[in-house]
């Protein structure tokens, strides 16, 4: 049951892919890199709705690439297409190429389970189980029936969590007893714990206060020595202060009034911060709109 | 700030007239509760009184006598219905929650089937009871499967009964499950069957449980279907397996009450009062379980 992609280790070396070739329009990468996924040409549509389309994008191997952008232009409907969610909801279609190690993950004969278990998920509003701390955490490990020593896995994912000092003495107590800000973080150590390479985050802390916003960027900045991070986020200065990459997308509506969501420009942070090419992006940064 | 006159502004204090609409509807609303409270009330003394003298052990444990009714008691419609409604659980339960747990997760609601039996199962939650009966009588009693007027045959029909608000009410448990929680097992990597099974159905089970109960104590109280599938036999002996001839407390109750003799008619009443004890311990504990367990999310 497992893909055919050429290795199953994570700390194997990864193509490298050039990307010159694969972008077009507005955007240009103008380093080669190292990358774990990839988008090529890739359109969601819901029902007869386009919500994205022609997005070109590769996601760096342990970097933070950051998604940003005002409201609806299709930000989180891309994030979703990583971790094939998108497939849950109905009338959900995509075209175009997302590939995991070079091999399309929409593709005939891909476990969509496994999939979902190298690229994690953390999603805008927590959601922990109404179970146990533990039980949260183990129910990754459990369910894809890793043999691994649970309390051991556990332990791990919330240090790498930056969790375990506040809830070691606490694993059995249900999961709605912890803050906002500890409910994300045992949503990260529930999503690592299943040892993914790619941790994909829709604006988690949009519904934080600022300290427990800090605590999960410092957090980030830990995680990314050993995850590939791909995050949307609508606060700008958060993607200036976390990633290293960083991808404007913007809605506009095409001949039928629709409004359709793409990629601007896509160019590392300090690139896209300081001298953005694209004057949308410009615009966008200094934020004359959005 | 120009001096705009609001036109009939009322003073911010002083004396308030008294708004009479607003008496008037709480007025009403409050005849409208004290008129089904006294009449509930009133009811429930009535049985109390009449019930109360023949509320003793031998209600308990003395089987119907035609001849001496102050011996006598309902014994085997107690049994009866712990039978039947034994039976009825064990059969509406698992199905009413599979199918409830089929539609709710798996089937596509945009086709035009997955709608069809949607409107179904509404409408067969109105159909009368008796018509459950006409139907079990036709197929289960007589008809292809024959086992006659036992137990089973009323606990069939009993099942067909409560079926659609089993899983209507499961249905809207598990509906009350936030889809946050499935996202998160199945982003995990879960299959659809490990979410239902691990997540969405142990958090429903508070309302599954409520719905169940209620639907339960519904079917205690029916005797228009079990008196068509032959529950009105004489019986004096307790069923000992589904297959056997019984009765259950409504029939029983049903079938005392027109009878010549007070005596009869004493023991109806106290028969009527054990059943409503039944039905509101029944009753309480649903709404106990609601309280208890109901989840803010």
């Amino acid at each position: 049951m497992s893909t055919s992609e050429p290795n199953l280790s994570q700390t194997a070396d990864v193509p490298e892919l050039h990307l010159e070739h694969a972008l077009s329009g507005d955007t240009g990468l103008t380093t080669a890199t190292q990358s774990v996924m990839t988008l090529e040409d890739l359109s969601v549509y819901y029902g007869d709705f386009l919500a994205v389309h022609d997005v070109d994008l590769a996601f760096g191997h342990r970097e933070i690439t950051a998604l940003i952008g005002p409201s609806g232009c299709g930000k989180s409907t891309v994030l979703r297409c990583l971790n094939r969610m998108n497939d849950l909801i109905p009338g959900a279609r995509v075209e175009g190429r997302v590939t995991y190690h070079g091999v399309d993950i929409y593709g005939p004969a891909v476990d969509v389970i496994e999939v979902r278990r190298r690229i994690g998920m953390v999603f805008q509003k927590p959601n922990p189980f109404p179970k146990s701390i533990f039980d949260n955490v183990a129910y990754g490990p459990r369910v894809t029936g890793m043999k691994v020593n649970m309390a051991d896995t556990v332990e791990e994912a919330l240090v790498g969590a930056a969790l375990w000092d506040e809830v070691k003495d606490k694993l059995k107590q249900n999961a709605y007893s912890l803050s906002g800000g500890q409910q994300q973080r045992l949503c990260i150590a529930r999503a690592i714990a299943t040892q993914p390479e790619v941790i994909l985050m829709d604006e988690p802390c949009s519904s934080l206060d600022p300290i427990a916003t800090a605590k999960i960027e410092d957090l980030m900045a830990e995680l990314t020595k050993q995850f590939t991070i791909i995050i949307v986020t609508h606060n700008m200065q958060q993607a200036a202060r976390v990633s290293s990459h960083t991808a404007f997308f913007t809605a506009e509506a095409d001949e039928a009034g629709n409004r359709v969501g793409r990629l601007v420009e896509f160019d590392s942070t300090a690139r896209i911060f300081r001298s953005p090419v694209n004057p949308r992006t410009e615009s966008y940064i200094s934020g004359r709109f959005g | 700030m120009s001096a705009i006159a609001v036109a009939d502004a009322r003073p911010l204090t002083g004396r308030q007239r008294a708004d009479v609409k607003s008496i008037a509807f709480a007025l009403v609303l409050w005849i409208c509760l004290a008129v089904s409270a006294v009449f509930l009330f009133f009811m429930l003394a009535v049985i109390v009184q009449q019930g109360l003298a023949r509320f003793d052990v031998r209600l308990f444990t003395a089987p119907p006598s035609t001849i001496r009714p102050d011996r006598a008691g309902v014994e085997p419609a107690i049994f009866g219905t712990l039978w039947v409604i034994g039976m009825t659980a064990l059969i509406a339960m698992p199905l009413g929650i599979a199918a409830a747990v089929y539609l709710e997760e798996y089937a596509n609601p945009r086709r035009w089937h997955s709608r069809l039996i949607e409107v179904n199962i509404q409408n067969l939650a109105a159909v009368p009871a008796i018509i459950y009966g006409i139907l079990t009588l036709a197929f289960i009693v007589r008809g292809p499967i024959s086992i006659g007027a036992v137990a089973l045959s009323g606990a069939t029909a009993l099942a067909l009964l409560i079926l659609p608000v089993i899983i209507i009410t499961t249905r809207e448990a598990l509906r009350a499950v936030p889809s946050e929680i499935r996202f998160g097992s199945l982003a995990l990597g879960a299959t659809r069957w490990q979410t239902v099974w691990k997540q969405t159905l142990p958090a429903a089970v508070p309302g599954i449980a409520t719905g169940s109960i209620l639907a339960i104590s519904r079917a205690i109280g029916e005797a228009a279907p079990l008196i068509l599938v032959g529950a009105t036999t004489f019986v004096t002996v307790n069923p000992s397996g589904p297959l056997d001839r019984y009765t259950v407390l409504p029939v029983q109750i049903y079938n005392l009450i027109p009878q010549d003799r007070q005596a009869f008619r004493d023991l109806a009443y106290a028969a009527i009062l054990l059943l409503i004890i039944i039905l509101l311990a029944m009753n309480g504990l649903a709404i106990w379980l609601r309280n208890r367990y109901q989840r803010r999310w």
